[in-house]
């Protein structure tokens, strides 16, 4: 018989220590006497383990079932242990697998064991605050949990209480957190007046009544998944037997009472303005863009300055739509206000409108973009980021009812037409549903060309788009 | 925490309780570091049950239970005589937070009764989660309900800072909504939840966060005259057009100032269990409503056995099928079996030819799967065709005392 002893508790390194003795060795689990948290054996041990044997190959799931098993309370763990691993290095390698198998079925089920254990513990742990010396926030729990997994248990609690300062104490150890780093300590005993003056566990007593539904009452569901064992660490659990005891006679009353005359009147003038919402001019809806966050750059992300909403007359026979504001845009918190808007306000001079009649927006209302050292580089917004924006360019169209829409680039043609839309090739006139319709480039596209000729034509034709548009509304005027 | 807000919690928490959603499942693992508070962790967490075998899980509250509408199965409808309280968004915060940090909730769900307008109300929802996500690093779970009444816009925003939306159906036919609730409105309510599937889609495939954990609703079971039928025929038209994460059946459950409507009378919870079987066999297991519907009779389920036993029943031909060689999808059909134990039989029977004591060893349910079941050692003979079959499953026969 060969002596091996391990510590206390889930002895995890000592485990691993002697298994890779015993595996150098090739000796049988028949052959191996466990003893946890005994005194050393008083002669010695006649045939001592290797101190430096090699470490164990093991497929990942057995070294993961290894972790979790020594955390069990069965004193039969190391042994079972072994046994599975005399297997596995002999050859069955996907013997987790073979669920239906005596031992890995054995196996399974301390695993599970350990695993719901730790879920209670996540779950029914309770923090109170406390009294701390300096007058800073400190929460201390007492939680008894069935097997050794107090230390299992820290990633958890540290991941989410990472910014407070905590201790818990258990039976079988103990956590304690900093906000810096982790201490684990010995058993304890459970402290006195935990919960004294804290109202938050008083609120919480009065949610978890409150909450209940006595004509569902199934106390048989509830110890299924919070057994009895939990209820002295639980402040709310002191109410439960009251819950049962009165359910019955609270349904009744609920179920014999009369059905009651509303004692209000109906508040008629209430529930008609109620439907009146929505907002009912060009202004107020400005007003809700405004107030809005950047949605592009999503909630927790550093994003653009301002929403910049439309600028013009209501009933502009024109309306211009872009892709979104750019940097200058966003600081200044109007449309076409950088370079490219500078372009398109000479262009549309030289086409004969004045940027004044017409309505100008965007079809994006905040400027996405990547920083790089102090620039912000514009970023295209996604499909489904135009859709996100698209009710609020609809109601402006609704409120400006141009005659015309011209959508400058790719973005805003999206934003108009639902699909994605070749400029160079389909500009010109277009449906755009309620909307008559002209699709051509964006100026900011003339701005990236190259100069020269070709960047000259480009503006040229850019114009005579913009003079077409103005033919048409005044041809359809 | 003073008196006046104990007070608040306990009448918005007591209103609040008859949605029967406290998930906090779904969500993507997201954590709040050194400057923040909290985490999620995928499965989601119960941190207690209470005597109705309820989790909880969320802190489930009403941001107020004042109400324009007058929905009749609902205690907080505008001409109920209930106790009013209204919290304010600082409120909700604080209580969440100091909730979250004792670690009794995952998070919060919120809901509110409609008070000034729709676009009022869910703009008051959404500062809360605004509140909670941008100035307190909140990264728990945070479920909010969707006003369908309000503009695009506000829903639009609502998913960017929630975990979950969702949008109660209430009952499963526009005319019972016509009748009960006359502020709503069917069309509305699925115009909603399809913006809401449209943009969690959209956001998933860029990789973007709207609202992660999908979209669910409700339908209360047993106020109006729906059939099972009818109730799973919506279920999978709303799982299959919006991409719903879950359905929820809520038992009609007794209110105190019950309307003249719908009276007050005792919940039928068989029922809402056998319609959760049912949702899951047509989620998991791959049964069509018209194969559940037809385990029992006249549009409504058998309320003695589960659905999946109903159908075996009455498709003995089907049966016994072989626990070593039948397929995937069949052996999900046999009673008894679960997806879980299935899937370890799949991967067993790989390595050796299973015994009747293999698959005990795997699965829980094979006190029912026997008589559905060959194994290596196992032929049920003539025990699947027997007419008594149903009694034995249900009730095993007393044994007589003898004097």
């Amino acid at each position: 018989m060969r002596r091996v002893e391990l510590k206390d508790g889930a002895d995890l390194d000592g485990f691993r220590r002697a298994l890779r003795g015993l595996v150098a060795l090739g000796v049988e689990p028949d052959e191996v006497d466990w003893n946890i948290g005994a005194a050393p054996s008083l002669f010695g041990d006649a045939a001592p383990l290797p101190a430096d044997a090699p470490p164990v190959p093991l497929p990942r799931p057995v070294g993961a079932l290894i972790e979790s098993v020594v955390c069990h309370r069965d004193p039969e763990r190391y042994a079972l242990l072994h046994r599975l691993v005399r297997r596995v290095v002999r050859g069955e390698r996907d013997m987790l697998d073979h669920h239906a198998d005596p031992l890995v079925h054995r196996l399974a089920l301390l695993d599970k064991a350990v695993r719901r254990d730790l879920h209670k513990m996540h779950a029914f742990l309770r923090f109170h605050e406390v009294r701390d010396p300096d007058g800073g926030e400190r929460y201390l729990a007492w939680f008894e949990p069935d097997h050794f997994i107090v230390e299992a248990t820290a990633p958890f609690f540290v991941e989410r209480f990472e910014s407070l300062v905590w201790t818990i104490l258990t039976p079988v150890g103990s956590l304690q957190w900093d906000r810096r780093s982790l201490t684990i300590g010995p058993a304890a005993l459970r402290p006195e007046g935990l919960d004294r003056d804290d109202r938050f566990a008083e609120g919480w007593q009065r949610y978890y009544e409150s909450t209940f539904n006595p004509a569902r009452v199934n106390p048989t569901a509830m110890r299924a998944e919070m057994p009895r064992k939990y209820w002295a660490n639980l402040p709310e659990a002191a109410a439960i037997p009251a819950m049962i005891r009165s359910a019955p006679a609270r349904v009744q009353a609920m179920i014999e009472a009369e059905a009651a005359v509303p004692r209000r009147r109906t508040p008629d003038k209430a529930v008609a303005a109620m439907a009146r919402q929505e907002p009912a001019t060009l202004a107020e809806l400005n007003r809700i863009i405004r107030a809005a966050e950047p949605m592009i750059s999503g909630p927790l992300v550093p994003g653009a300055t301002q929403a910049v909403p439309g600028e013009g007359p209501v009933g502009a026979a024109i309306a211009i739509v872009g892709e979104q504001p750019g940097d200058r845009e966003d600081v200044e918190g109007r449309p076409f206000v950088g370079p490219a808007g500078q372009l398109l306000t000479r262009a549309l001079e030289e086409a004969g409108i004045a940027r004044s009649a017409a309505y100008l927006t965007n079809a994006v209302k905040h400027f996405k973009f990547v920083a790089r050292g102090k620039r912000r580089l514009h970023q295209s917004p996604t499909a489904g980021e135009v859709k996100h924006y698209r009710w609020w360019l609809m109601k402006e169209l609704a409120f400006v009812r141009p005659r015309l829409v011209v959508t400058l680039g790719a973005t805003a043609a999206l934003a108009l037409t639902g699909r994605s839309v070749s400029v160079l090739r389909e500009r010109g006139p277009m449906g755009f549903g309620d909307w008559e319709g002209f699709v051509t480039v964006h100026p900011s596209h003339l701005l990236r060309l190259p100069a020269g000729e070709g960047a000259e034509r480009a503006y040229r034709d850019f114009v005579s788009d913009l003079r077409r548009a103005r033919g048409l509304v005044e041809g359809a005027g | 925490m003073d008196d006046a807000l104990l007070d608040k919690l306990e009448i918005l928490a007591d209103a609040a309780k008859y949605d029967a959603s406290c998930a906090s499942s779904g969500a993507k693992r997201r954590t709040g570091g050194p400057d923040g508070i909290g985490s999620t962790t995928g499965a989601g967490i119960c941190h207690a049950y209470t005597p109705d075998g309820r989790c909880v899980s969320l802190l489930k509250i009403l941001l107020t239970n004042h109400c324009l509408f007058d929905c009749a199965y609902c205690i907080n409808r505008r001409s109920s005589n209930v106790r009013r309280a209204r919290f304010s968004v600082e409120e909700v915060v604080r209580l969440t937070l100091g909730f979250y940090k004792r670690n009794c909730i995952e998070g919060l769900f919120l809901s509110s009764g409609i008070i000034r307008s729709p676009d009022y109300t869910m703009e008051q929802l959404m500062l809360v989660a605004r509140t909670l996500r941008r100035d307190h690093g909140f990264a728990g779970y945070i479920h909010l309900k969707t006003i369908p009444e309000a503009s695009p816009w506000l829903i639009e925003q609502a998913g960017l800072w929630a975990d979950r939306l969702s949008i109660n159906l209430e009952l499963a036919s526009d005319r019972s909504l016509k009748q009960f609730a006359p502020e709503k409105d069917g069309g509305a309510i699925k115009a909603v939840m399809g913006q809401v599937g449209e943009r969690i889609a959209e956001a998933r495939e860029e990789k973007r966060r709207f609202s992660p954990a999908g979209q669910s609703t409700q339908m209360i079971v047993g106020a109006d005259a729906s059939t099972d039928l009818s109730v799973l025929e919506t279920s999978d038209t709303l799982y299959r057009r919006y991409g719903l994460r879950r359905v929820y059946y809520s038992a009609f459950s007794p209110i105190p100032e019950a309307s003249s409507a719908l009276p007050a009378k005792p919940p039928p919870l068989q029922r809402e269990n056998r319609l959760y079987q049912a949702d899951w066999l047509l989620r998991y297991y791959g049964f069509t409503v018209e194969e559940i519907a037809a385990g029992g009779e006249g549009g409504m389920l058998d309320l003695g056995i589960d659905p999946k036993l109903a159908w075996a029943l009455k498709n003995r031909e089907r049966f016994p099928v072989d626990v070593n060689r039948a397929d995937r999808e069949m052996l999900l059909r046999v009673p008894g079996l679960g997806g879980r134990a299935v899937d370890r039989i799949v991967e067993a029977r790989r390595h050796t030819s299973l015994r009747l004591e293999d698959v005990a060893r795997l699965s829980s349910g094979l006190k029912r799967a026997r008589a559905f079941l060959i194994a290596a050692d196992h032929h049920p003979g003539g025990l699947t065709d027997r007419a008594d079959l149903r009694q034995r499953l249900v009730a095993p026969p007393k044994q007589l005392s003898l004097f």
